[in-house]
């Protein structure tokens, strides 16, 4: 807070009657994300493995669920565990329209999406009266009813009739992708633009009438309601929009993955999404992408260097408590802070030495003695260790 | 203009408004009476959080008790809360912004802006509200009763904590509501000496009755309201 002032009262002195004009930092952060989303699109194809190049897919389409969950979470205060669930049901409508209909991808994602808002709110309709805990709860149980419903319904893979499955084919066709982005590179390209059209989208939600009810309602449901907010609608809202931003990314992992499998979907990933989210920092947007490379690109990297995926759930009980214990912004609020803080610590020492030159050397070979002493100490503790021992 | 006829509220077995009788005009009135009177339950009544097992409330000319919650406020009710509710993940802007009003584009933006100049305080309305002191929140709290064309405005010990240069600001600021936005304004407080400076009549509650009310002055040297205040040594 205190930064804010400072660098609006010494740079930008703004008027205060012209309106919320862009100051030094906004404008700082908008560069970093254009520069650091042009690398993503242009400098890091070439770059990239196969399996890079698949992983990072995967982290665009699940920064879209994140961002989500996040939303939900973060800016309304509803825990649902039931995000996973609605992911699937959009990949479902997604794999179902990409093989029933020959229309563009693009209409496809928006079909899909807006049949999972459709779904999603009816299904979290009756739970809006419930928060926390309950909410939770319930929501995990609408997810595992979903995972029942798909294990015997199973995704679309090219047969006839309302599921589109057929269980005795012997060659599956692939789900198909839009003719402009047919390979991988491409279509992780694609992703990204997707991922980037879903964030404004929830961005200028934020930025407007909704997203002031949300703030207003995650605070406070008395002064909601007596500033006239109708708060079981904005709730519903948030589902409606979370659920719509869910299911284009389910329709985008329908193309991604090209073969869907209910396996794939397991309820646990309900929980480790909740995780990620919080880690990853539910109360910024770019909390929604640090959580996705958690939750897609940290298991692919250890399984790259061949260390068993049970240490990710290690890390992330760590990670979950360290977030709820001391840092409840997570990654997203927490990391800009330490940063600072070492930018700060990196340019005390940086400065100083010129303006007390003559007494650093002596402080120097001070830290120098300490140090030795200290190393000193220590062996000598380790020794009378050897020696009980 | 506000008639309340006969509104009793229960909780369960403890009745917290008993038949309430009361009829404010215009300007700033005082609703005041020892804790536990009834007062924020009357608030609660009006602002659509209660349900009156019976009676009947008709502001100008309306009858507030079959209007949905939500919908008082874009017909012109605003509140402030006992503990103070502004938003502080929001600017000052988007506090005031919340209320649901009648008006919109540019005029809307105008009268929030004028709301805020209104309460004064020196706040900006770009300012983070969790950046502000608990003084200007109150004064934020206040914008957002008078934006947006108010009809009835109720304050809910809005000095309650400030120290007192804080609340002689507010006092101003409380006295020039009617003639800035025309609102009828109820002020809850349990400080007298803001209710006799802004309020010219006042009400007393005590056990969820009306005891008195009247021209302030005249109220507060009533021999009922002493009584309520102070305790009796009666012997029956």
């Amino acid at each position: 807070m205190i930064d804010t002032a400072d660098t609006a009262g010494s740079k930008a002195p703004a008027p205060a009657s012209r309106g919320p004009v862009l100051d030094r930092r906004s404008l700082t952060r908008l560069t970093v994300i254009v520069v650091l989303l042009l690398l993503a699109l242009f400098a890091l194809p070439p770059l990239m493995s196969a399996y890079y190049t698949d992983t990072m897919t995967q982290v665009a389409i699940y920064s879209i669920v994140t961002l989500g969950l996040g939303l939900l979470v973060g800016r309304v205060g509803l825990y649902s565990l039931g995000q996973l669930a609605v992911l699937t049901i959009g990949a479902w409508v997604g794999a179902r329209l990409l093989f029933a209909t020959s229309q563009p991808y693009i209409l496809v994602l928006i079909e899909a999406g807006l049949v999972t808002m459709i779904i999603g709110s009816l299904i979290t309709l009756p739970a809006l009266r419930l928060r926390g805990l309950y909410l939770a709860l319930i929501t995990l149980m609408l997810a595992g009813a979903v995972e029942v419903i798909l294990a015997t319904l199973n995704f679309p893979n090219g047969g006839g009739g309302f599921s589109g499955y057929n269980g005795s084919l012997l060659h599956i066709p692939q789900i198909r992708r839009p003719s402009f982005a047919g390979t991988d590179p491409a279509f992780y390209r694609f992703s990204v633009v997707v991922a980037i059209v879903m964030f404004l989208l929830v961005f200028a939600h934020l930025r407007t009438r909704p997203g002031r009810a949300w703030a207003a309602l995650r605070q406070s449901e008395p002064s909601a309601l007596a500033a006239g907010i109708n708060t079981t609608f904005y709730k519903l809202w948030a589902m409606a929009l979370a659920a719509f931003v869910t299911g284009v990314a389910g329709a985008l992992l329908a193309g991604a993955d090209r073969e869907l499998f209910s396996i794939d979907f397991p309820i646990q990933n309900s929980i480790e999404l909740l995780a990620v989210v919080l880690m990853g920092g539910a109360f910024a947007l770019s909390g929604a992408v640090i959580a996705a490379f958690l939750q897609s690109f940290l298991p692919a990297l250890l399984q790259n260097w061949g260390v068993p995926n049970d240490w990710l759930i290690i890390l992330f009980g760590v990670g979950v408590m360290q977030v709820l214990a001391t840092a409840p912004g997570g990654i997203a609020d927490q990391f800009p802070k330490d940063m600072k803080r070492l930018y700060r610590l990196i340019s005390r020492l940086w400065t100083r030495p010129p303006a007390v030159a003559a007494g650093s050397a002596g402080a120097a070979s001070a830290a120098g003695s300490a140090a030795g002493s200290a190393a000193g100490s220590s062996a000598g503790s380790a020794g009378k260790g050897g020696g009980t021992a | 203009m506000i008639e309340v006829k006969d509104l009793s509220v229960k909780y369960g077995g403890v009745t917290s408004l008993d038949g309430m009788n009361l009829r404010f005009e215009e300007g700033v009135c005082g609703l005041i009476g020892p804790n536990g009177a009834g007062k924020t339950t009357f608030f609660n009544v009006l602002s659509g959080f209660v349900r009156p097992a019976s009676g009947g409330v008709t502001a100008f000319g309306d009858d507030l008790l079959r209007m949905a919650h939500y919908r008082r406020a874009r017909w012109g009710i605003r509140r402030t809360f006992q503990t103070e509710q502004a938003i502080s993940d929001l600017t000052v802007y988007d506090n005031v912004a919340m209320i649901h009003s009648k008006l919109r584009g540019s005029a809307r933006k105008a009268d929030i802006l004028q709301s805020i100049e209104f309460v004064g305080g020196g706040i900006s309305p770009w300012a983070k509200v969790g950046s502000l002191t608990a003084g200007q929140r109150r004064l934020v709290e206040v914008a957002r009763t008078v934006a947006g064309k108010p009809r009835l405005i109720l304050l809910d010990e809005p000095a309650a904590g400030l120290p007192e240069g804080e609340t002689s600001h507010l006092t101003g600021v409380i006295k020039n509501i009617p003639p800035h936005t025309g609102a009828l304004t109820i002020l809850v407080d349990h400080d007298m000496a803001l209710v006799s400076a802004v309020c010219e009549t006042t009400a007393v509650l005590d056990f969820g009755k009306l005891i008195a009310s009247g021209p302030t002055a005249q109220v507060l040297r009533d021999e009922h309201v002493m009584r309520a205040y102070l305790g009796t040594a009666e012997v029956v």
